[in-house]
């Protein structure tokens, strides 16, 4: 088995959460907030994660290398609300063992 | 008032399929959704999405899914009220309720399915701090009746294949519209970007891009918005209009459903999964996504099991200790309540001699 990365999430009250997420579920980002409630049911991941409602919108705050953003996200981000330079979407970010360290910030709910 | 046995709050993939299952137990349904067409989230945010776990479909489009369920139940007659929000239950002496809509519509029926998935859809109101005083006197989020932009300057914002549908759509009516979208690109069916450009080409819509728009003018009435342009330099400028049409997608909202005196837990609302899927409320159900219980799994395949306990329930309770043995459809055929029957063909009974 792969060994679990950890991650940082600051949620939407600006609690800070250091998390174990697994790298071996095809887990994304959006999942792992979830998995973890670090955001109440049905105010993230709406679309299931498919870059299709920016629910999951964050800030990424560390200068962790991100996987390159597709047009599909990078559309979606801008019709979002709220939208930063650092922003993406939390769908479109797997947990693979390059994220160790992580650090994000959850948009506000919109 | 509309009358039902079962009135269904909600008419996505769950809400569809209750009304096949109530049909069979000669139970009429009545929907009521906040969008103006059937299929939820399948038709709203993902219609050309392929699905891969419906049982018995290896792969089906949201869109494709919603049509087959509507053509599975038409035989039912289900009664819609579509583009109303289900805003209040009351429950009346006799244990029936009236639901209420927020446009007024009243409904009575013994039984309420709540199908609500995440909520009704409610439009996404870009950050312009004026922007709420101008509701309904200029800024509309929705767009029920096209004719009332006849000869009117008209403004929309957004990136999606709602902003281009209706911009090429309004391009015949209004008198001027402008499209405004903070990118150059456009996230719509590519037909519908190349119509676009067309128009633009034609000086038929005036687009403006990569633009935002940042603030409302006007006392009481709209009289323009105030954009805000990127290109090379930044600079602001007001453009004239009568309306202001700001389409930025949708997002699912508990709403008014939170009101009802129904148990939430985690946005959703919780049932006895050891029964009946029936809620705190004797008489209410809660099926599919809206639901929660122990081992909760928001699939369409739940939601099609739970309507149709549901629907067994919902036979109970209207026809208290009546008889009643489960059929199969392949034996006993399906007849609807328009007259039609489907049934299986009968088997050829011949001698070989």
């Amino acid at each position: 088995m792969e060994q679990d990365i950890n991650i940082t999430i600051i949620d939407r009250e600006g609690v800070s959460h250091t998390i174990e997420a697994p790298t071996d579920m095809a887990m994304n980002l959006m999942e792992v907030v979830r998995s973890y409630e670090l955001a109440p049911e049905g105010t993230i991941g709406i679309c299931g994660g498919m870059a299709m409602c920016a629910s999951c919108q964050c800030y990424v705050l560390s200068d962790t290398e991100l996987p390159e953003m597709q047009a599909d996200e990078d559309a979606m981000l801008a019709e979002a609300f709220y939208v930063k330079e650092n922003s993406r979407l939390g769908c479109q970010i797997q947990m693979t063992p390059a994220m160790e360290g992580l650090k994000v910030a959850l948009a506000p709910e919109s | 008032m509309i009358k039902t046995d079962i009135l269904i709050i909600g008419a996505g993939p769950t809400g569809l399929f209750a009304v096949f299952e109530a049909g069979l137990l000669k139970l009429k349904c009545h929907l009521i959704d906040a969008l103006p067409q059937p299929g939820g989230q399948c038709s709203e945010i993902y219609p050309k999405k392929p699905i891969y776990d419906i049982p018995g479909f290896p792969e089906i489009l949201a869109d494709d899914l919603t049509k087959n369920l509507m053509e599975q139940c038409k035989q039912f007659e289900p009664g819609f009220t579509l583009g109303e929000r289900a805003d209040t239950l009351e429950k009346q002496e006799d244990g029936t309720f009236i639901v209420t809509t927020n446009k007024g519509t009243k409904h009575h029926a013994p039984i309420v399915a709540i199908a609500g998935g995440l909520g009704s859809f409610e439009p996404r109101k870009p950050l312009i701090h004026n922007l709420e005083s101008f509701e309904d006197n200029g800024v509309e989020y929705i767009i029920k009746e096209p004719e009332f932009y006849r000869g009117k300057k008209v403004v929309i914002a957004g990136g999606g294949d709602s902003a281009l549908d209706w911009s090429i759509y309004l391009s015949d009516i209004a008198s001027e519209v402008t499209l405004i979208h903070r990118r150059n690109e456009f996230r719509g069916a590519l037909d519908s970007v190349d119509k676009v450009q067309e128009l633009k080409d034609t000086g038929k819509i005036n687009l403006i891009t990569p633009a935002e728009v940042v603030g409302l003018v006007g006392h009481h009435e709209l009289k323009a918005v105030v954009v805000s342009q990127a290109e090379h330099i930044d600079k602001e400028y007001e453009v004239e209009c009568d309306h202001f049409i700001p389409l930025f997608g949708l997002s699912p909202k508990l709403g008014p459903l939170g009101n009802w005196g129904l148990e939430i837990e985690k946005n959703a609302i919780k049932v006895n999964n050891a029964l009946d899927y029936q809620t705190n409320i004797p008489g209410v159900f809660a099926i599919g996504d809206v639901n929660t219980y122990p081992g909760k799994l928001k699939l369409i395949l739940c939601g099609f099991h739970e309507a149709t306990l549901m629907c067994q329930a919902a036979y109970q309770i209207i026809n208290p200790g009546k008889r009643y043995v489960l059929k199969y459809t392949t034996v006993s055929g399906v007849d609807g309540f328009d007259g039609t029957r489907k049934e299986a063909p009968k088997a050829v009974i011949k001698k070989i001699e």
